[in-house]
């Protein structure tokens, strides 16, 4: 039985009279990879910031286990271009941290020649990198990911989620992963919610190791052991404003999922 | 004969000491124009120190201190202090102050000296507040140095690991609201946000790392302080606005030499 680190207890938000999030009920465990899935407006980034005590729900409570830390790993980076600021420095910041465990962190990420580059020059790709060293560098028991992925290429992805579930592997971390993308997951996560201001769906993705079809749609060697198809089992609808309507099975157009 | 001189540099070269990491952060969170309405609210600390009868550098330090601590209150409550409510602030606390100093006929005050810094007329007292002040500023920025740097960085993150944003946030702001008080007498209110952004920024370009940049900016803004004097001894400029340009030309310098950039 793994250890529970967070506890969603019927967490809402309201903005202005609107409702954001809506009785959202999740847990991650110890070693847990959880993958939060949802449309444009969903409210994820809202349950993530929530999460990190970014920002405070109107309803509900996050439990938090006693000893949770928590490395987070943002979408984007935006560092003044006034400030000169190497990678080194960068990840010198994090609170106490352990300046000899910068490089072997830079190493295990793939990014260690770029300790002396300024932060600013950075690619797309070697920023998130740096992200991810730097929520490393916490000595997290729970990593949070911000669509990891976005604007990534298929090789790119399995190389990102292998190293993803290293990490798991070695730290027996849990992984909040947010995900843009509403079909394709993480294969190895063991859990997938899908929310739209609600819970509508949870579960685990479905593998198709070694389909040739599969294989062939990528056309990149692995992606099938590395990323996995998630079927959606809603019994509601959603409209285009996100509330709910009745038990409408054949209104998909207003759905911004697919039925399975 | 020339001990006026000297008080001057070690009362001009103290305020730019401190004036230059402080800058930094001025710059690098863009407080440029908070520190503006700070210092044109400090003619109002002169008016109400006369007024009620205290010293004149506890008057401007304790207004500078509460209106920071106001300024950050509004933030945190999220009425944000746009351009528009700075600006109203900044005008309003200056005109005030001046009106208010205009009814007070017993005392002739050398509104030049407020408004544009007085750096020849640096007394004693004057030099136990610039540097006594100054240690302490030099003193709490050293000593947090790293959470300063982290929430300007990036608050999100910092937050997260931690750190204690919001009093960091005015930690700062009192900071700046410190050596405002204190360097108002060599360059003056309308001045002095240019005496700590301009060093900085002529740093930016000769820095590699955030603590290059803080410290050059210091020597930077002392070089000022030194052009400055001197060309107000030889020439009979007016000193604080010396100061300025020989900052002013320094960034020029820096900026237009062939000398490589460092960083994007």
């Amino acid at each position: 039985m793994n250890h529970r680190l967070v506890t969603f207890d019927h967490i809402g938000i309201e903005f202005s009279g609107r409702s954001l999030l809506n009785n959202i009920e999740m847990t991650i465990d110890e070693g847990e990879i959880v993958t939060l899935i949802g449309p444009n407006g969903s409210g994820k980034s809202t349950l993530i910031r929530i999460l990190l005590g970014l920002q405070e729900p109107t309803k509900g409570q996050v439990i938090r286990d006693k000893a949770l830390r928590i490395g987070y790993m943002p979408q984007k980076l935006h560092i003044d271009p006034t400030l000169p600021l190497t990678v080194k420095h960068f990840l010198a910041l994090v609170r106490g941290v352990d300046k000899k465990q910068i490089i072997p962190t830079l190493e295990k990420v793939g990014i260690a020649h770029l300790i002396n580059s300024q932060v600013q020059v950075l690619s797309g790709g070697e920023t998130q990198r740096v992200l991810l060293a730097r929520a490393l560098l916490n000595c997290p028991n729970l990593l949070v990911l911000d669509e990891p992925v976005q604007g990534v290429d298929v090789n790119g992805q399995v190389e990102l989620y292998n190293l993803i579930e290293g990490i798991r592997n070695e730290l027996h971390c849990g992984v909040l992963m947010v995900s843009h993308d509403l079909h394709l997951v993480m294969a190895k996560t063991d859990t997938v919610v899908c929310i739209n201001q609600h819970v509508c769906c949870s579960g685990s993705p479905q593998h198709v190791t070694g389909h040739p079809a599969y294989q062939a749609l990528f056309g990149v060697p692995g992606a099938d052991e590395s990323i996995a198809i998630y079927s959606h089992q809603h019994d509601h609808v959603h409209d285009e404003h996100g509330s709910i309507l009745s038990d409408d099975r054949d209104v998909h157009s207003h759905c911004s999922h697919e039925q399975s | 004969m020339l001990e006026f001189l000297i008080r001057a540099l070690l009362g001009g070269l103290g305020v730019a000491a401190v004036a230059g990491p402080l800058g930094a952060f001025v710059v690098w969170r863009r407080m440029a124009y908070f520190g503006d309405t700070l210092a044109h609210s400090a003619l109002l600390g002169v008016a109400l120190g006369f007024l009620f009868n205290i010293n004149l550098n506890l008057a401007i330090v304790v207004l500078c201190v509460g209106l920071a601590a106001i300024l950050v209150t509004l933030q945190k409550k999220n009425i944000i202090a746009t351009d528009t409510l700075l600006g109203i602030l900044a005008h309003s606390a200056l005109s005030l102050g001046l009106v208010a100093v205009s009814f007070l006929d017993n005392i002739r005050i050398d509104l030049m000296a407020y408004l544009f810094g007085d750096l020849l007329a640096v007394s004693q007292t004057d030099l136990y507040w610039i540097y006594g002040g100054g240690i302490v500023v030099l003193a709490l920025l050293i000593g947090f140095w790293k959470p300063l740097l982290a929430v300007t960085v990036n608050e999100e993150l910092a937050k997260v690991e931690g750190y204690p944003v919001e009093a960091i946030r005015l930690l700062l702001m009192l900071l700046v609201a410190v050596v405002i008080a204190v360097a108002m007498k060599i360059v003056g209110v309308l001045l002095i946000t240019s005496l700590m952004i301009i060093p900085a920024a002529t740093a930016r370009k000769l820095s590699h790392t955030p603590v290059q940049m803080a410290s050059i900016s210091s020597i930077i803004g002392c070089l000022a302080v030194c052009g400055g004097l001197w060309a107000s001894y030889h020439w009979d400029t007016p000193t604080g606005p010396s100061v300025v340009v020989c900052a002013a030309l320094l960034f020029l310098i820096a900026y237009t030499s062939p000398l490589k950039r460092r960083a994007a």
